[in-house]
């Protein structure tokens, strides 16, 4: 029953976003300039994959309904400008997440900041008209351009700073983002959330020390068990204690945000660890923990393999130096992945309901759409509520596995 | 064209650097505060209560054993004592029929010795009667004798012979 309104609740989310879908939906192919006169025009067209890219992606406003945003804080820092730090209401919300504002040189694009590169835009607070879109050719790749119109020019709009050296379409910029982003807010949420009640568990096992577990004690205490039980000790051996902590946090960080991304409504929905700066940093955290606790034995064998003709050696350093590298990453783009595929075929089957319904013109073919995403919706979140708990415990037991490699005492054959 | 674009909103992919910070910086922060304040305690909760569980099976299995030991040494003491009893009962049987010989002996003995000493009364009062008997037929023979004699020697010249053959006899012996 909880499902079905959760669903409801998500349609009625999509339905209230559906005239916003249009700012954004068309392609200007006319080529203008980076900062001249121009239009916006708006072409009715709905892209199911854009409405999925929209919805997994970060955004400096957390989005309840319609119109309606949790303001966040924003901390941007530009090398032109310096530092900016303002609320993000300061845009003042409009539709789809676009601000109405321009604040020290940023707008809000679809919940998500940018900057105006051109330099004789007004740093001040001032009024922006819409927003658009051209195509251009940079380093030989056709790119979308973003472009905010003001007092009946448009001007580039600039992406924030990513760090995939321009191989995933990003690249430095002129600013960087270090913005309490959706991601942000719901890993803090995340964190408080889990913190009050492993606190409170903690403080169960003190004032209830000899009796049997209740509660929250009891919920959890199996799952730590299990944790300890059939991830730690049959890896780490007697060792498993020094690094059940870090097991542990990683198990119950990842799944909690898995779940709370789940719930298809504010404060959830946040596609944290669908989101590659995320997994990457708990990836990094795994390969600090895992190589700087490599002893003696793992070192020689990862640069230096006893027992194979030197010619052999040579060729195979590298490859376990690569190794060292390529552990981390996937795991880093397992979890990703799979969050993120979960949340992008979710918002795929809702889309059904558009797609049959001809995004709100055809009442029938609505109904149809209702009755085939549904279900197919249902199933989907039952299966990434499993998901959830598999990626968490995956994450968990392939960080053992690489520790419990650097960790290995020599055994003689 | 179509990938570009589909690279170009798929913003997931491109790591932003305001994002990892903030999960570097929380997720240190959590580690921490979850190893120290929860996991450690929650670690040592767990360990110290399976070795409680531990120590008191063990402790069970102890005192099983101990009750299995007292009940063995219990029937031990049980035959030890059916044995004892019997023991005593043989004995108390034997020193039964020891006495019983004993007194019988005794009695025999006893009942030899009073034979013996009526046997030794009744031959003393015989000879008693005997010499009381030879006394009094003696008496008898005397007086008889007297008698006789008186009779005898009533006459004159009886009297002087007899004296004569007395005083013979006398100077004879």
């Amino acid at each position: 029953m909880r499902n079905i309104l959760s669903i409801l609740a998500l349609i009625s989310l999509f339905y209230q976003q559906l005239p916003a879908q249009e700012h954004h939906a068309e392609v200007h192919h006319e080529t203008a300039e980076a900062h001249g006169e121009c239009s916006c025009h708006h072409e009715e067209e709905y892209s199911p994959s854009a409405v999925a890219f929209h919805h997994i992606a970060d955004a400096n406003a957390f989005h309840i309904f319609g119109d309606l945003y949790v303001p966040l804080p924003c901390i941007l820092y530009a090398p032109e400008q310096g530092w900016s730090v303002f609320m993000s209401n300061a845009f003042e919300f409009g539709h789809h997440g676009d601000g109405k504002n321009a604040v020290e040189g940023y707008v809000l694009h679809e919940g998500v900041v940018m900057r105006v590169v051109d330099a004789s835009f007004p740093r001040e607070k001032v009024a922006v008209e819409c927003f658009t879109s051209r195509e251009a050719e940079v380093d030989g790749k056709k790119r979308e351009i973003y472009q905010v119109m003001y007092e009946g020019n448009c001007y580039d709009l600039d992406r924030k700073t990513t760090l995939d050296g321009g191989m995933l379409g990003g690249g430095i910029s002129s600013y960087y983002d270090f913005s309490i982003t959706k991601n942000v807010f719901t890993m803090l949420l995340t964190v408080i959330l889990l913190l009050i009640v492993f606190l409170g568990v903690a403080k169960a096992y003190r004032t209830r020390e000899g009796q049997a577990p209740k509660g929250m004690q009891s919920l959890m205490e199996p799952i730590v068990v299990f944790i300890r039980d059939e991830v730690a000790v049959p890896f780490l051996g007697h060792k498993y204690e020094k690094y059940l902590p870090f097991l542990l946090t990683v198990f119950f960080f990842v799944l909690g945000l898995n779940l709370i991304g789940q719930i298809p409504f504010f404060p959830g929905s946040g596609n944290v660890t669908g989101n590659l700066a995320v997994t990457s940093v708990l990836a990094i955290f795994t390969f600090f923990v895992t190589n700087l606790s490599g002893n003696k034995h793992y070192w020689e064998h990862t640069l230096w393999m006893p027992g194979v003709p030197a010619w052999i050696k040579i060729i195979l350093t590298p490859v376990e130096i690569m190794g060292l590298i390529i552990k981390p990453t996937t795991l880093m783009l397992r979890l990703f992945a799979n969050i993120t595929a979960g949340h992008i075929v979710i918002i795929i089957f809702v889309s059904l309901i558009f797609i049959f319904g001809d995004v709100g013109q055809s009442l029938t073919g609505s109904i149809t759409g209702i009755f085939i995403a549904v279900p197919l919706t249902m199933f989907m979140m039952s299966i990434e509520l499993l998901v959830a708990f598999i990626q968490a415990f995956v994450f968990c037991i392939l960080s053992a596995s690489y520790i419990s490699a650097a960790i290995e005492e020599p055994h003689h054959h | 064209m179509e990938s570009i674009l589909f690279l170009a909103d798929f913003s997931v992919i491109r790591p932003e650097p305001g994002l990892m910070v903030w999960t570097l910086i929380i997720f240190a922060i959590f580690w921490f505060l979850m190893a120290k304040f929860a996991f450690k305690p929650i670690q040592q909760a767990l360990k110290s209560r399976e070795q409680d569980i531990q120590q008191a099976l063990d402790q069970a299995k102890k005192a099983r054993e101990e009750v299995e030991g007292v009940q063995a040494q219990n029937e031990q003491i049980l035959i030890e004592a059916r044995e004892e009893r019997s023991k005593i009962l043989k004995e108390a049987k034997d020193a039964k029929d020891a006495i019983v010989n004993e007194a019988r002996e005794q009695a025999k003995e006893e009942a030899s010795r009073i034979l013996a000493r009526a046997r030794q009364d009744i031959e003393n009062q015989r000879m008693a009667a005997v010499i009381d008997m030879k006394n009094q037929i003696g008496n008898f023979a005397l007086e008889i004798a007297q008698k006789v004699l008186q009779k005898e020697l009533e006459n004159d010249q009886n009297r002087e012979t007899f004296v004569k053959g007395q005083i013979e006899n006398i100077k004879l012996n």
